[in-house]
């Protein structure tokens, strides 16, 4: 395992980098995309650049921590960040953005007949592609505006992580396509006798939507695309102008998982759809990767000492010491309540603990032999304890024996694509100063101890 | 028992795992359950080590007691020219619609259209009987999308049954929301005991509700099993722990010994499989205030395979949810 010459994925120059305009954030849902997006703006910020962050459907608590829970589609500056750089911070509001494109691109009266049409409120409201396709939307008009130096943007919680690349062609082609001039033609056409041989192929199709969906619906879909008609070149250049700029040396892709199969399985698939999209792939950010200070004891060697300390008589016997035999007490016994007058402080008090090993050091050093003094001054819910924490320690270390084989299976399929890991916390992120931790965890990019 | 049980659940909570559970513990003893895919990721194929499924009911196991288990991964596309043929017998009116894009149109932008063929589809084999009048399948279960989308998901009937206000799918969807709105069908959320799945549980359950959808359970996936009886007593010296973790062999006692060098990441790790466990338990309370029924099950280290799977499924038995 220590043979993967895996490169590390160095996350500072990347956002220090003033080349660097828009970093994409991708990924499965549940791995942590929007926390990564946004502790990555803060850390660009904090390191003197011009940042805004797009997200798309952040936690409350996360959306909170950056001041951003009101859903008004605009950035907001967060405050409390240090030093001299900004960040600015927004929550998609997909309808909003839709109906600023039709403000827009219409005059009052056409964008009023188009907002009203109840097709297009369905469309805008949220049906698929939309939230996808006005997440890339929105982010072009904020890398138009140029007011910010880095665009931070997370993906939307797709059913695949792949729908955004696809949802601005989808609905560019859909609006700009044949359909659509066949949706349109009883519409536009009319009674012009030159197009009246196509038209009969037309209503024959028109009929069958007409008799599927409702001659209603078909009106309003007519209706609405009548409106927009002007608009649709608009929307297919905008579509392919939201592509370049994916492409552009201007932007990085980072592709977000966690060590888990389903999370690394989707990211490889990402990577090769990045590939093949020619896109510019930064690298993988690993999170909630956990680590072990005593990974040199392994899950097997804590599991059987556990065990040992579960049946005291063994030990007793190595020890020699007969008398004690009869000591597995019940932790409940009276005898567990000795080592609490001891002067020495208990383990729960860090700050006291240098004081403590130096004692502990004299008076093994009075001992004989740390093995032979042991049994006598142990009490049985040392033994106890020391048993759990074995226990929990071997559990931990199967943990990541586990991570490290998903890992591994990734790495085995890009061995190219540089991997920074972001240790596991215990909650959530809920203010600026855990999206600092992140961040720094992000930039550290150190394997934790144990995990190599 | 419902027999239409729909499964939902944040991203990453393994939703596909459980539905396929829960279809698997429906089908023991001799019933026979229909697992059914929404989402193209022929995500159950993966969990059943069989190969991608066609767009057909196909057996993918057999449970405990002679049960079988179907599964179908719904194609929106195939579902749209299913009820052109049935309502039209268009083949060849349908391919072309299907060169021109209309097809296309109907199932990825139409708003909802591609919703309403994958829940009726869904509904229709609920609702199957076979020559005897008996149920085709005694239950399905459908891995649907995530707890973000359900409501709309399930909802979007209503919202097509509005827009297209007569017509073939505008039957299909009101049949449909008679399925999904009576006591036939339950929605069950699937969550894991941390803060991000248990809020998106909390307020997807709020918008079921609001929505007239049958709720069913809570099930929490991937509980981890206590390590520690009880919280770690804070009156135990170090060196007796040092002493403890050397008399078994693992090294010396003394400071640097490497004994004593475990004990302070040990205590390490056990404070943080104790900050969890209260975490965990303050997000088991917040579930304990919906009201709805909620299960547990356990983390299966090894992660999922087909052993897994069966285990999942003795479990939910066991539990009284199958």
């Amino acid at each position: 395992m220590t043979l993967d010459p895996v490169p590390a994925l160095d996350v500072d120059p990347l956002i220090d980098d003033p080349g660097t305009r828009i970093i994409v954030c991708c990924g499965a849902g549940g791995v942590g995309k929007t926390t990564t997006a946004a502790a990555l703006g803060l850390r660009a910020a904090e390191r003197g650049r011009k940042v805004v962050v797009l997200t798309i459907d952040p936690a409350r608590r996360l959306a909170q921590s950056m001041g951003i829970d009101s859903l008004d589609n605009t950035p907001r500056k967060v405050t409390g960040v240090d030093g001299t750089g900004e960040l600015h911070a927004m929550m998609l509001d997909m309808k909003r953005t839709f109906d600023e494109i039709v403000e827009a691109h219409a005059d009052s009266e056409r964008a009023d007949a188009i907002l009203n049409n109840p097709f297009y409120q369905s469309l805008s409201a949220g049906f698929a592609g939309t939230q996808e396709y006005m997440a890339m939307e929105k982010l072009g008009q904020l890398r138009a505006r140029d007011e910010w130096d880095l665009i931070v943007v997370d993906t939307p919680p797709s059913r695949s992580a792949l729908d955004f690349l696809d949802a601005p062609k989808n609905l560019g082609s859909f609006l700009d396509g044949k359909f659509i001039r066949v949706l349109m033609a009883p519409a536009k056409v009319g009674g012009r006798a030159g197009m009246k041989f196509l038209n009969v192929g037309m209503s024959v199709m028109t009929g069958t939507l007409g008799k599927l969906l409702g001659g209603q619906f078909l009106r309003d879909v007519q209706t609405f695309v009548a409106a927009m008609d002007t608009m649709f070149g608009g929307f297919r250049t905008r579509a392919d102008a939201t592509y370049r700029l994916l492409q552009a040396p201007g932007t990085a892709f980072l592709v977000v998982a966690a060590p888990e199969r389903d999370a690394l399985r989707e990211a490889a698939y990402f990577v090769e759809r990045l590939a093949a999209e020619e896109m510019p792939l930064a690298g993988l950010v690993l999170n909630r990767v956990h680590g072990s200070g005593a990974a040199r004891l392994s899950a097997e060697r804590a599991l059987a000492a556990a065990e040992n300390l579960d049946e005291p008589g063994i030990v007793d016997q190595e020890a020699g010491k007969e008398a004690l035999r009869s000591s597995p007490e019940p932790p409940t016994s009276t005898a567990s309540s000795e080592p609490s007058v001891s002067p020495e402080p208990p383990v729960s008090a860090p700050a006291t603990q240098h004081d403590e090993t130096m004692n502990d050091q004299t008076s093994s050093d009075q001992a004989s032999s740390d093995r032979a003094s042991s049994d006598q001054t142990q009490p049985s819910d040392a033994r106890q304890l020391a048993a759990g924490l074995l226990r929990l320690h071997a559990e931990r270390m199967h943990l990541l024996a586990r991570e490290q084989r998903t890992r591994d299976r990734f790495t085995a399929l890009h061995p190219e694509v540089p991997v920074t890991e972001v240790a596991a916390l215990p909650g959530d992120v809920h203010d600026l100063a855990g999206l600092r931790d992140i961040g720094d965890r992000l930039a550290s990019g150190i394997r934790p101890a144990g995990a190599a | 028992m419902s027999r239409f049980q729909v499964v939902s659940g944040k991203g990453g909570t393994g939703k596909t795992t459980v539905a396929a559970a829960l279809a698997l513990a429906l089908a023991t003893e001799g019933k026979r359950t229909l697992l059914v895919e929404v989402e193209g990721r022929q995500g159950i194929a993966q969990l059943f080590e069989a190969e991608a499924l066609p767009y057909g009911e196909r057996k993918v196991a057999v449970a405990p007691g002679g049960g079988e288990v179907y599964a179908l991964a719904i194609d929106a596309e195939l579902a749209l020219l299913d009820y052109l043929q049935m309502f039209y017998r268009l083949g060849s009116a349908g391919r072309a619609l299907k060169k021109l894009g209309a097809i296309d149109f109907a199932t990825t932008i139409a708003p909802g259209v591609r919703d309403v063929l994958l829940t009726g589809k869904a509904c229709e084999a609920v609702r199957r009987k076979d020559k005897k009048g008996r149920y085709a399948y005694d239950y399905v279960v459908m891995d649907a999308p995530p707890t973000g989308r359900i409501t709309r998901f399930l909802n979007v009937n209503d919202e097509v049954a509005g827009l297209a206000k007569i017509g073939p799918i505008h039957n299909q969807a009101q049949a449909v929301m008679r399925v999904l709105k009576s006591p036939e069908t339950a929605v069950h959320l699937v969550t894991l005991l941390e803060e991000m799945p248990v809020q998106e549980t909390v307020d997807g359950i709020g918008e079921l509700r609001d929505a007239n959808l049958p709720v069913g359970r809570i099930l929490v996936n991937m509980v981890r099993p206590a390590v520690l009886e009880g919280p770690v007593p804070t009156d135990v010296r170090r060196t007796d722990l040092a002493k403890a973790l050397s008399g078994v062999g693992l090294g010396g006692a003394r400071k640097g010994g490497l004994a004593e060098q475990l004990v302070d990441p040990l205590l390490a790790q056990a404070a943080e499989y104790e900050e969890r466990v209260a975490l965990e338990r303050g997000q088991r309370a917040l579930l304990g205030e919906v009201g709805l029924p909620v299960q547990e099950l356990e983390l299966l280290t090894e992660g999922i395979d087909l052993a897994g799977l069966y285990r999942l499924a003795t479990d939910l038995r066991k539990q009284g949810v199958a």
